[in-house]
């Protein structure tokens, strides 16, 4: 009798099951036949930290609109992946990020030329956007980062500075040398960690590597992307790097395993003046309340970082991005349109803005609202006095990842285990041209 | 009662009742089947395929004939990893063995709070690779911090890091399958043995091992496959790193084995999908075979007592 009722369940369990999937699919099946005509819009995001605002942003379109707009974000390091995954399907992402030349090279056959298109006629620059080697913008940057030195004005008044002071790598040098001889004094260093965990060396392998590849780009009027490298620029490359981690919070020997939330918490708690990061890092300075570093925003600029180039007195912050939008040519033309005409809505509608400006800063784009971040100011400032801005050279790297791993690894070893700095020259010009041909 | 159902086994073993059923064994095995096809002799045609395409995407693949395979063996990374890869199999099979063996072979001596132990040892394996990884990752950079070093510094430490990461996970399992193995050795022989005047030393090596070859070829088989096909506690430990230049400038992360070696040429960059696809079907015919061999080498040492 207990079997019968067993079986009885269990086949009553599965038929509902049956059921409820087969209803299931008969909901996008009407929902397909509206979208045939308005086509519908798949946004695979990769920036966790903006997906609340992206999904609410996606449920206000679709009521404004009726046009559906799926927003999926991948997780944290997972984007290529997730792409690559989501792409594979029937109902592939409408609209994507293609960061760099790197990520172009792969996926340049998903790439709509964008040029001419409504969206990209609200455009106030070209210089963020990605173009393929026929000359067609095949991914647009959607808004823009800058980095630099933060820096602690508050803490640099209590040393005897102030941000005027720090003109070139001179003077910096002088003043950061200064506050480590006083050090105990003063209750804080220079530098906060520049650690070398995974969490943390994208700043120096990315962004510091970006000083010597830039003024080198600049030097030999590179546009795309070059074969080798020369390393040119590397002593002052090393002149940075040698100031970071001689005047730093921590010892040198444990820089090799100190992380990106270490160096961050050290600058929030006020243990270090500098602490070299982009205009992303305000929100969790200023705002975050989870993190309570809640500093003060008016105590906070960014200044450029210097590395002992002639001329760099007139440098701004490096400003560039790796949020480049790119549409799916391999949508169905419907969908194209849905996706060309939710990203205008984005960037010129009341909530558009007011939720990029939020969580980006300022965009690129003729309708962008103001943002409160001071590194923002702090970048426009120097543009507005006239200074070139530094680039993101780096954007040209052939196989990203694996170029900066053993740009990592040798500072890793100059740095806490005796190496020598020939290695990471090594690293950095023989690992162009190997990852060059490699790709 | 029991006699009904004597006469229920009586109807089963029937040939008039079990001959339609097992004419049916096709019904029975089709469920299971299309799983097995979905989720593996699919994909498994598919990367083969792919493995002479370039593509981003299977659904963009374009035949290359065997330029990707040209390119594998031509990869000093991959070379490099293999051999890492054997020499890591070779003394990981060798340390975790002779640990799991003699952990048993104590916990069946009688030890009081045997059980407790075997649990104890056993709990390791309950933890996920990329935890322990991570975990153990801190654990040595604690350590060999306090002598001005890191994990990453030097390729031996990656090395014999992940080989303690490694015994520390599966000594416990293969500690289990040994006991089972010792256990199952008849009592009489072991009194025929004492009686005889074997003392311990002899006992263990003329009696129990022996007896026990079956649970070796099976322990052996697992580590080896298992060491070969090792991945998540690579990418957490080291992910690969230090890494070393070769003189013509090709770079070789040298504490990456080969299913890393495989992952990241995966993501590398434009061209690389191919060649990683290739890479994998080079590495399931390598495991394979090595497997195939092991087992045929240690089924032939085994006693039928």
């Amino acid at each position: 009798m207990g079997k019968k009722l067993l079986a009885l369940l269990l086949s009553a369990v599965m038929v509902c099951a049956m059921a409820t999937g087969c209803g299931k699919e008969e909901t996008p099946a009407s929902g397909e036949q509206a979208n045939a005509e308005t086509g519908k819009v798949y946004y695979l995001n990769f920036k966790p930290e903006a997906d609340a605002a992206w999904q609410a942003l996606a449920k206000q379109y679709t009521e404004e609109t009726g046009v559906e707009v799926k927003v999926v974000t991948a997780a944290s390091g997972e984007y290529e992946a997730t792409l690559t995954t989501e792409m594979a399907k029937s109902s592939a992402p409408t609209m994507f990020q293609v960061g760099n030349q790197n990520a172009l090279a792969t996926w340049q056959d998903y790439c709509l030329d964008l040029t001419g298109t409504e969206v990209f006629n609200e455009m106030t620059t070209e210089d963020f956007n990605i173009k393929g080697e026929d000359g067609g913008t095949y991914a647009i940057g959607y808004c823009y980062e800058a980095f630099g030195l933060i820096t602690n004005k508050a803490l640099l008044a209590k040393a005897g500075y102030s941000v005027e002071d720090i003109k070139d790598f001179a003077s910096l040098k002088t003043i950061v040398e200064d506050i480590t001889a006083r050090k105990d004094e003063l209750g804080f260093s220079a530098f906060s960690s520049a650690g070398l965990d995974g969490s943390s060396s994208w700043r120096f392998s990315g962004h510091l590597a970006n000083m010597p590849l830039f003024y080198e780009f600049r030097d030999d009027n590179v546009t795309s992307q070059p074969a080798e490298v020369t390393g040119a620029y590397l002593d002052n490359f090393k002149a940075i790097w040698d100031l970071y981690i001689n005047n730093s919070t921590v010892d040198v020997a444990a820089l090799a395993t100190a992380t990106g939330d270490q160096s961050e918490a050290e600058f929030g708690k006020g243990e270090a003046v500098f602490f070299q990061n982009g205009t992303w890092e305000y929100a969790n300075l200023v705002t975050d309340e989870t993190k309570g570093f809640l500093m003060n925003k008016d105590d906070l600029t960014m200044l450029p970082i210097y590395c002992g180039v002639e001329g760099e007195e007139n440098a701004a912050l490096c400003c560039g991005t790796e949020n480049c939008w790119a549409v799916n040519s391999q949508a169905s033309e419907a969908d194209q349109k849905a996706t060309l005409d939710f990203m205008k809505w984005v960037v010129t509608s009341d909530a558009g803005t007011q939720m990029m400006a939020e969580q980006f800063g300022p965009i690129p784009f003729k309708a962008a609202k103001a943002s409160e971040n001071v590194f923002f100011t702090a970048a426009n400032d120097l543009i507005a006095d006239g200074k070139y801005v530094v680039t993101w050279a780096f954007n040209y790297t052939p196989n990203v990842d694996a170029w900066r791993t053993g740009v990592v690894s040798a500072l890793q070893q100059y740095s806490a285990n005796g190496g020598s700095w020939d290695d990471v020259v090594t690293a950095y010009v023989n690992g162009w041209a190997t990852q060059y041909q490699n790709q | 009662m029991s006699k009904k159902k004597k006469n229920n086994a009586a109807v089963m073993n029937s040939r008039l009742i079990s001959r339609p059923i097992q004419r049916c064994f096709p019904l029975f095995v089709l469920p299971t089947f299309i799983a097995f096809c979905i989720g593996f002799i699919w994909p498994f045609a598919q990367g083969i395929y792919l493995s002479f395409c370039k593509f981003t995407i299977p659904q963009n693949a374009k035949f290359v004939a065997f330029q990707n395979y040209a390119k594998v063996f031509r990869d000093p990374g991959f070379l490099y990893s293999f051999f890492y890869t054997a020499a890591f199999a070779i003394v990981s099979i060798i340390v975790i063995n002779v640990i799991a063996f003699s952990v048993a072979y104590f916990l069946t001596q009688n030890i009081k709070g045997a059980n407790l132990f075997r649990t104890v040892f056993f709990m390791p394996n309950l933890i996920g690779g990329i935890v322990l990884g991570y975990i153990w990752s801190m654990i040595f950079d604690g350590i060999l911090r306090k002598y001005g070093t890191f994990l990453l510094a030097k390729t031996e430490y990656g090395f014999w890091g992940l080989l303690i990461l490694m015994c520390w996970q599966q000594v416990g399992y293969m500690m289990i399958i040994y006991i089972a193995g010792i256990q199952s050795v008849s009592e009489d022989i072991m009194e025929a043995a004492k009686i005889d005047g074997a003392n311990k030393v002899q006992t263990l090596f003329r009696i129990t091992i022996p007896n026990v070859m079956s649970s070796f070829t099976i322990c052996i088989f697992l580590t080896m496959t298992n060491s070969f096909k090792l991945f998540d506690q690579n990418l957490a430990l080291t992910g690969g790193m230090p890494v070393a230049f070769q003189p013509d400038g090709s770079m070789v992360n040298t504490t990456e084995m080969l299913a890393l070696n495989i992952f990241n040429t995966f993501y590398t960059g434009a061209n690389s999908r191919g060649v990683a696809q290739a890479k994998s079907v080079v590495f399931f015919l390598l495991v394979a075979a090595l497997s195939l061999l092991q087992l045929k080498f240690t089924r032939e040492k085994e006693v039928q007592s």
